[in-house]
């Protein structure tokens, strides 16, 4: 497994998009840095663009990568090799790239601008880790679906709906249902609705870190209580390590099982 | 400012011993050694003077005109047994002392320094720490409170006191005093034509300024920061508010300003920055905003109803996160000519007034209002989508809430 998981590693490391991905988080860390050179602001508009570009960047390449290098899978596929470590190897070495991009990319321009003398270091740490929560998990879901999908055309549908469900539609039902019954207390749901998607999930847990929450209201002291505790952070770690490995797990067993 | 302290009292001293008699002096060494006996001493208009050292009294009852003067700020220690100086008399000048240890009771509102239905006092220079009420004035007109420094340390609203309180009082000044870490740093109530200039009222628990009741006010160049829950005005008609500073009442129940119940009211030229709702506003009517800057807040201005014939013209609204939340109808509240840093709109005329109107409601702060909760998907992606497309073609947002005449550069 390791010894794939390094050939695809190298084999992107070496590709153009890879460098062209993180020359674009270095450029808008530095751009960012140097409109308004205050750590902390900078943190709140990258926070935008993480949750935004992050999961459709993982899902579009993931999915790219996998329909790529379908003959030289299949290839791999002919050698006495485990299936599990054929595919757990591609998918770590695309994720590991796409994540070492994002840190590497955001970090250099926060590092040279003073990351560390600022208090601010807590919640770039926070941004980086969802971060790569992010790629991983996203880039595992567009794994799958073109696992499930021979058709190229099909699969991209369905990993450009995957992106658009989870960063857009989502939110439109969850506030739908918001409205719908807000005779109810709606608190409890408002916070299961949240946890259940890993980009609202990430987007709340940054917001919360961040001096914004106080526009929450009352609405944002329950979450602040929920996620300010060892528990809450627990919670969301976990679904976040749940929204990884589950699809994993499905695409380990998945390429087990299948005749191609 | 010390020595500014100091030559203004070496003036009075002269021109108070020139026009009266030699000054009573207390000293620890002298024949008088606290100022109760000084008090008891002195006949009308006397001036006393109080030689630097500690004094360790409490209910201190000035009950004839004097003038109270301290000589490098002695030390009036309470000891935490009750009130300090008690003023039952007109024409008394308290000036340049260092109070400290008020007593707390749960029954009694002890002061540092209480006026008791006495007219034309002057309370100036004085330091105050370890306080419960600062200085209280109770059904006293015409007085001047000036340039004292009242330091508290209230960790709970239910035993602990405020820092300059009025109450019943009309006609008075209450100017360049710096008032922190108490429970209301300025608390007004039942009073009338008071003048409020140049205070600095910081770090207090609940409200900067908090105002009950309180007719034909002004407050001018004050500085309210970072206050528990900002400045709160209410049941008051004829105010008026210029040049004041509100920053950083940031918290999930703060505000720069509350207002309710308040008519005919002017508030022109105040800067609100980063408060969590620059103003927010309930029954007020006939209310002109002009020329103020509200820059980062949360919520700009916060309109909760009942509210008619308010205008807002000329202010700047710079880089918050909602400029205006309205729940219910727009009445006849009008905005117009203000700049909004989120105007998108053009002009090809070059008359710098946008020829788009503005709509400062973004579908998302109405939603918000509507229910709550759905504060939660604060900047994701839908949100700024429905706002855009509601930007576009208005459906949910009040109609005519607009600002027919947005500025293209911000009023200086």
């Amino acid at each position: 497994m390791f010894k794939i998981l390094k050939y695809s590693f190298y084999d992107l490391i070496r590709s153009r998009w890879s460098y062209v991905y993180f020359l674009f988080y270095l450029l808008l860390g530095f751009v960012l840095l140097f409109l308004n050179n205050d750590v902390s602001k900078a943190i709140i508009t990258l926070m935008n663009v993480i949750i935004i570009l992050v999961p459709l960047i993982s899902t579009i390449f993931g999915i790219m990568y996998f329909y790529n290098s379908k003959e030289f899978t299949e290839l791999l596929l002919a050698q006495p090799v485990k299936r599990s470590s054929i595919f757990l190897g591609q998918y770590l070495g695309v994720a590991g790239s796409l994540t070492l991009s994002l840190v590497l990319g955001l970090g250099i321009p926060f590092v040279l601008y003073g990351l560390f003398k600022s208090d601010a270091i807590f919640d770039f740490s926070l941004l980086l880790v969802t971060g790569a929560f992010l790629t991983l998990i996203f880039t595992v879901l567009a794994f799958n679906i073109a696992l499930s999908n021979e058709n190229k055309i099909k699969g991209f549908g369905y990993a450009v709906l995957l992106w658009l469900f989870m960063a857009v539609i989502y939110d439109g039902l969850f506030l739908m249902s918001l409205i719908i019954f807000k005779q109810y207390p709606l608190d409890s749901f408002s916070l299961g609705a949240t946890i259940f998607n890993p980009i609202d999930l990430s987007r709340t847990l940054i917001l919360l870190k961040l001096d914004i929450s106080a526009l929450l209201g009352y609405t944002g002291a329950v979450f602040k209580k929920f996620f300010g505790t060892d528990q809450g952070l627990f919670v969301s770690i976990f679904m976040l390590i749940f929204w990884t490995v589950l699809p994993i797990w499905r695409l380990v067993f998945v390429s087990r099982k299948k005749d191609f | 400012m010390r020595y500014l302290g100091l030559l203004y009292f070496t003036f009075l001293l002269f021109t108070t011993a020139s026009l009266w008699a030699k000054p009573i002096t207390i000293c620890e060494s002298c024949e008088i050694k606290s100022i109760s006996e000084g008090v008891k001493r002195a006949v009308d208009f006397d001036t006393l003077l109080v030689k630097k050292g500690t004094y360790k009294e409490f209910n201190i009852i000035i009950d004839k005109p004097l003038t109270l003067i301290g000589d490098n700020y002695p030390i009036i220690d309470g000891e935490k047994k009750g009130e300090i100086i008690r003023i039952i008399s007109d024409d008394v000048t308290v000036d340049g002392f260092f109070i400290i240890n008020v007593g707390t009771s749960y029954t009694t509102d002890y002061a540092a320094i209480r006026v008791v239905k006495s007219d034309n006092f002057l309370i100036q220079n004085v330091v105050l720490e370890k306080l419960f009420f600062g200085i209280y004035l109770e059904k006293s007109n015409y007085g001047k409170v000036y340039h004292n420094k009242i330091i508290g340390d209230a960790k709970d609203e239910y035993n602990s006191g405020n820092g300059i309180q009025l109450w019943y009082s009309h006609h008075v000044e209450v100017s360049s005093n710096i008032v922190q870490g108490a429970r209301d740093g300025i608390y007004l109530e039942f009073s009338d034509n008071i003048t409020i200039n140049n205070n600095k009222s910081t770090g207090n628990l609940r409200y900067g300024l908090h105002f009950m009741f309180s007719d034909n006010d002004i407050y001018t160049n004050n500085l309210f920061e970072d206050n528990g829950a900002g400045v709160a005005v209410m049941f008051s008609k004829g105010i008026i508010m210029k040049g004041n500073t509100f920053r950083k009442n940031w918290g999930t129940a703060s505000f720069g300003v509350l207002l309710k119940e308040i008519n005919d009211a002017e508030i022109s030229d105040n800067t609100f920055e980063e408060n969590t709702i620059g103003i927010n506003i309930e029954g007020s009517n006939r209310i002109d905003y002009i020329g103020n800057n509200f820059i980062n807040n949360g919520w700009a201005v916060k309109v909760l109803g009942a509210c008619y014939a308010n205008s807002f013209k000329g202010n700047n609204f710079m880089y918050n996160s909602f400029d205006i939340s309205y729940d219910g109808k727009l009445n006849d509240n009008i905005f117009d000519g203000n700049y909004w840093s989120d105007y998108t709109g053009y002009d090809l005329d070059k008359n710098g007034i946008g020829d788009v109107p503005y709509r400062p409601v973004k579908l998302f702060s109405y939603i918000v209002n509507k229910t709550p909760e759905s504060i939660v998907l604060l900047r994701s992606l839908f949100m700024d989508i429905i706002d855009f497309s509601e930007k576009v073609s208005p459906v949910f947002t009040p109609d005519n809430l607009l600002d027919a005449n947005p500025l293209m550069t911000k009023v200086e």
